[in-house]
Order: C-alpha cells, then structure tokens, then sequence
C-alpha cells in the first residue's frame, strides 16, 4: 500500500479527477494548499505596492491505493496535470502502514483502491 | 472655445425637473458598477475582477466616444438613418434646453451618455473569462458609436422608427435588444470557453449577484424614471411601474423555480429581478399599472425558457444577455403595441384599445433592432479580429483573466508575498516564466 500525494495546478484540478477516474482509481482526497516549488514568482501591483507572489495556488490530491495501482494513478495524475512549463507540480509515493475503513472496519487491502477488485 | 451661451438664466428651463435629472443621471451611472457586481459574482473567483473592470473600463471609454462623437450622431438632427456631427466634441450643448424638454442640453447629453455606458458594459456579458481586455475596449469605443449611437438615434433622436410611431420610452430598442443581439453574435464571433460544455463552471459569489442586482434596480428608477425629462406624469407613472412590474417577475420566476426545480433560487431571483426591470424599460410611460404587472408575468417566461435551453447549447453566451436583455427588451416593445393606453400615456393606445397600428409600428422594431445589432456586433468583431487576437490563450484562460490580463487577484492573502522596492526594478510580467 502506497500514499500517493499529488500537487498540480488548480485549474487543472478537473482534468486529474476525470483522468484518475478514467484509470479507474477510486477514493481521493483533495485540498487546497499554497507552494512554491522553484518556479518564478509572479509580480502584481496594488495601488503602488509592488508584491512578488511568492506562493501559488495549488491544489493537493492524496490517493491511497494498493501496490498494483501506484503507476495507473501517477500516471493518470501526470497525464491530467501535465502542461510542460514550470508549475506543473509534484507528486510523492510514500509507504503506508495501515487503512481501515471507518464503516465496516476494514483494514489494508480492503481499504484501499481498488474496492471491488 | 467660445463659452457657454448664456451663463444668465436661459428660458424654458423647469429646475425642478433639472433637480430630478442631475439625481437620475448620478443614478444611472451607477447601474454599470452594480452590473460590474452583478457579472464578477457570476463568473469563477479567478475571473473577479476582470469582470468587473469590463465595466469600469465601458465607462471609461464610453463616456469619452459619446462626447466625442456618440451624442451627435444619436441626437444631433432628425436624419432618417443617422445624426449629424453639428454636436460633436459637445458644440453647441450648452444650458439651453433641447427642444421638447425642460432641462439644460448639457445635462440631457450626461443623461444620455450613462444609458450608452451601460449599454457597452452590458455586452460584456457574453465574453467574459476569455476576451482579452484590451480587444474589449476596442470594441466598446467603436460599438458605441457604430452601434448604439445609431440605435439610439432611430428611437429616441428622430430617426426612422421614432418618426414612424414606435413608441420606446427608456431604450428597448437601443439598450436592451441592441445588447442582447449583440452580446449574441459577441459570444459566437468570440467563441466559448475552453472548459465550456465540460466542466461545471459556477458562479463563485450569489451574495454579489443579489447585492448587484439590487442596485441595478435602485439605479433602474433613474433609468426609467427619468426618461420622461421631467418630474411630469411620464416619469411618474415609469417610476412605479418600475417598481411593479419587476415584482411580477420575481413571482412568476419563484413559481418556474419551483415547478422544475422544488426550490427557488437566488440566482434565479437576481435574474428576475433584472428581467423585470428590462421589460417595463421601453413600457414604462405608456401602459398603467395594472397592464404592466402582467408584462412584468409574461415576461419571465420566455426569458426563463431561453436560459433553460441555452446552457444545452454549445453557444456560451456566458451570462445571458440574450435571454435578460435582448429577449425581455422584445417581449416589453411588442407589449406596448397591445396594452398602450392614450389615457395613460396621452400620446397613443394599443390593439387592445383598437389602434391596431401602434403593433405594427412596435413589431417593426422588434424585427429590426436585433437584426441591425446582430450583424453589425458580428462585422465589427470580425474586423477587429484581423487586427489583434481577440481573446486570450487558453493557458492565460487556465490560469485566469485578473493576473493575466491585470497583475492582480480579487482574493490575495498575501502570503508569502514580498515587497519589490522601486529601485530594484520589475523583470517578470508574466505569472509563471521559464526555469531557472
């Protein structure tokens, strides 16, 4: 069992949930967050105060899913999040311990993506 | 310049109908914020104040064509087709009053020029979210010339309609169907969104869609009322029924929500209300009471129908102008053809009191209107698009119109943002640039 974390554009935001339901991932958890991951920071103004926006906007997508499904579901993030320039986002896999389904009491596999499989 | 005519009091001015006019001038003016308000709460967070500034920039250039040229050719002579230029750059507007009215010329102009502001503003309804700003304003200062000036000379100036008996009080002809064929044809020349159609793309602020249209009503008294010239019964009779009629609307829009729906909306509601308004505006001072809380009914439901069938359409005419303008302008100038009332109005009945003429003339420009405004909105845009891009790239799209096209956000926190000193100097100007 695998935690991935997705962080990519809000507005691609869309394209990733219908490209991981596409690759038939389900369960995804998503938040809204701010970063900066070494893209150039945009410049605004305000009444003469000049800012560079240090953070972006980015939303982040945390998957939790058995072992099989860790390359579907990059790969759906990759394809759904993906514009080739900078600030495109990052994804990390990191190992999980334990799921359990709060409903029934499932644990691990049965936890995860996929259900019914 | 050679100074005003006269700077002793001029003749055959009423001061208190001029008191009333300086109020409904202010009043109008600031339907276009409040449509800016209404507009910005339609569209996604990151399109805020792009929305809003469509308005804020009709303003702008609006008021500066309709000095320049616009209130001349809507009002300069009674030529068939078009004014003259006898007015242009304001010679010759000065205290004296225009004729057939009891206030300054000056102020008449002022009056005239909120109504063609609001008109420009009103079209970007149909572009918002792609469009590019400075194509906008491109577009604002030649459509309110070619366009609405042109309009605006046929049923208020004594152009062809007006002298052949169409009977438009407040600009049915020239502000609500001339915008919503234009925002019509805006919308198919501009093209959709690029997310139109597959993603759900929902209003990111009802409270400012309500508050907006509020204000536009409040600001609709000045519109109609004051489209009388006068504090005389006209602008009395307009008055209320700006106050009746929307109300209709609202009743008959709550009833449509909750046959298809079981709920009523607030959009919905902020919907109607401009419905209603923009239905009684050509009506206002010549049907009574009573007739105009039935147009203030009927209306709704083709306006409704509209809106209904259009989001299942592929043409993104983003905000309906179309079916709150365009569509409740026409069912309120074909109205006064049926339910004018000489008694009332003291110029003209309608079929229903046996002038079936006042139809024909009230049909005429509800045929002609849309489609002068349609084709030339269509031509305009086209030409202008051979020579700069119209709307923004759909990257730009993605990323949202306030930092594209404006280097600021509706919403900022402020996080993490960092105080530029003059001296260093600005290098970026785009929002997301190449790797380091």
């Amino acid at each position: 069992m695998k935690l991935v974390i997705g962080i990519v554009r809000p507005e691609k935001a869309n394209d990733v949930l219908e490209s991981l339901y596409r690759a038939d991932v389900r369960g995804v958890s998503m938040s809204r967050v701010q970063g900066h991951g070494g893209e150039l920071e945009r410049v605004e103004t305000y009444r003469g105060t000049t800012v560079q926006m240090g953070l972006a906007e980015k939303v982040r997508f945390e998957i939790a899913v058995s072992d099989e499904f860790v390359e579907p579901t990059i790969e759906a993030l990759c394809a759904g999040a993906r514009t080739g320039e900078v600030g495109d986002g990052k994804i990390f896999v990191v190992p999980l311990e334990q799921a359990v389904r709060i409903r029934t009491g499932d644990t691990d596999m049965g936890a995860v993506t996929p259900v019914d499989k | 310049m050679s100074g005003p005519a006269a700077v002793a009091a001029v003749t055959g001015i009423d001061t208190g109908d001029t008191a009333w006019m300086l109020v409904a001038t202010a009043l109008v003016l600031m339907m276009t914020p409040a449509l800016g308000l209404f507009y910005a709460g339609l569209v996604r967070s990151k399109n805020t104040l792009n929305t809003f500034m469509m308005c804020v920039g009709a303003i702008a250039v609006a008021a500066v064509t309709w000095a320049a040229v616009g209130y001349s050719i809507a009002f300069d002579g009674d030529g068939g087709l078009v004014g003259g230029l006898g007015n242009a750059f304001l010679h010759g507007v000065d205290f004296a009053p225009r004729d057939g009215t009891t206030i300054p010329e000056l102020l008449f102009m002022a009056f005239q020029a909120t109504f063609c502001i609001i008109t420009v503003a009103l079209i970007s309804g149909a572009v918002v979210e792609r469009m590019r700003f400075g194509a906008f304003l491109v577009f604002a200062a030649l459509w309110s010339v070619l366009v609405y000036a042109v309009l605006a000379h046929w049923a208020f100036g004594g152009g062809w309609l007006q002298a052949g008996g169409t009977l438009d009080f407040a600009g049915g002809v020239p502000v609500e169907m001339g915008s919503g064929f234009s925002a019509l044809a805006a919308a198919l020349v501009v093209g959709a969104r690029k997310d139109y159609g597959r993603q759900a793309l929902l209003p990111h602020n009802a409270v400012y869609v309500l508050l907006g249209a509020g204000l536009l009503w409040f600001g609709w008294f000045g519109f109609n009322g004051g489209s009388g010239f006068s504090t005389g019964n006209p602008s009395v009779l307009a008055f209320v029924n700006t106050l009746l009629t929307p109300a209709c609307t609202l009743v008959v829009w709550f009833a449509l929500d909750l046959v298809r729906g079981r709920k009523v909306t607030a959009i919905g509601a902020a919907t109607a209300i401009v419905v209603g308004c923009v239905a009684i505006t050509p009506a206002g001072g010549f049907i009574s009471p009573g007739w105009a809380m039935l147009l203030g009914a009927l209306a709704a439901l083709p306006s409704y129908a509209i809106i209904v069938w259009r989001t299942r359409t592929r043409v993104d005419e983003t905000l309906d102008v179309l079916a709150a303008h365009g569509l409740a302008g026409f069912t309120g100038i074909l109205f006064i053809g049926f339910f004018a009332e000489l008694s009332w109005n003291g110029i003209s009945d309608g079929l229903f009191y046996g002038n079936a003429a006042q139809l024909g003339d009230q049909a005429l420009a509800a045929l002609v209107t849309p489609v002068y405004a349609f084709v030339a909105t269509f031509v305009l845009l086209k030409l202008i698009g051979l020579a700069m891009p119209l709307r923004a790239s759909e990257r730009e799209e993605g990323l949202g119109m306030d930092v594209v096209q404006h280097g600021e956000e509706a919403y900022v926190t402020g996080e993490g943002a960092i105080l530029i000193t003059p001296e260093a100097g600005i290098e970026a100007e785009v929002p997301v640039a190449d790797p380091a």
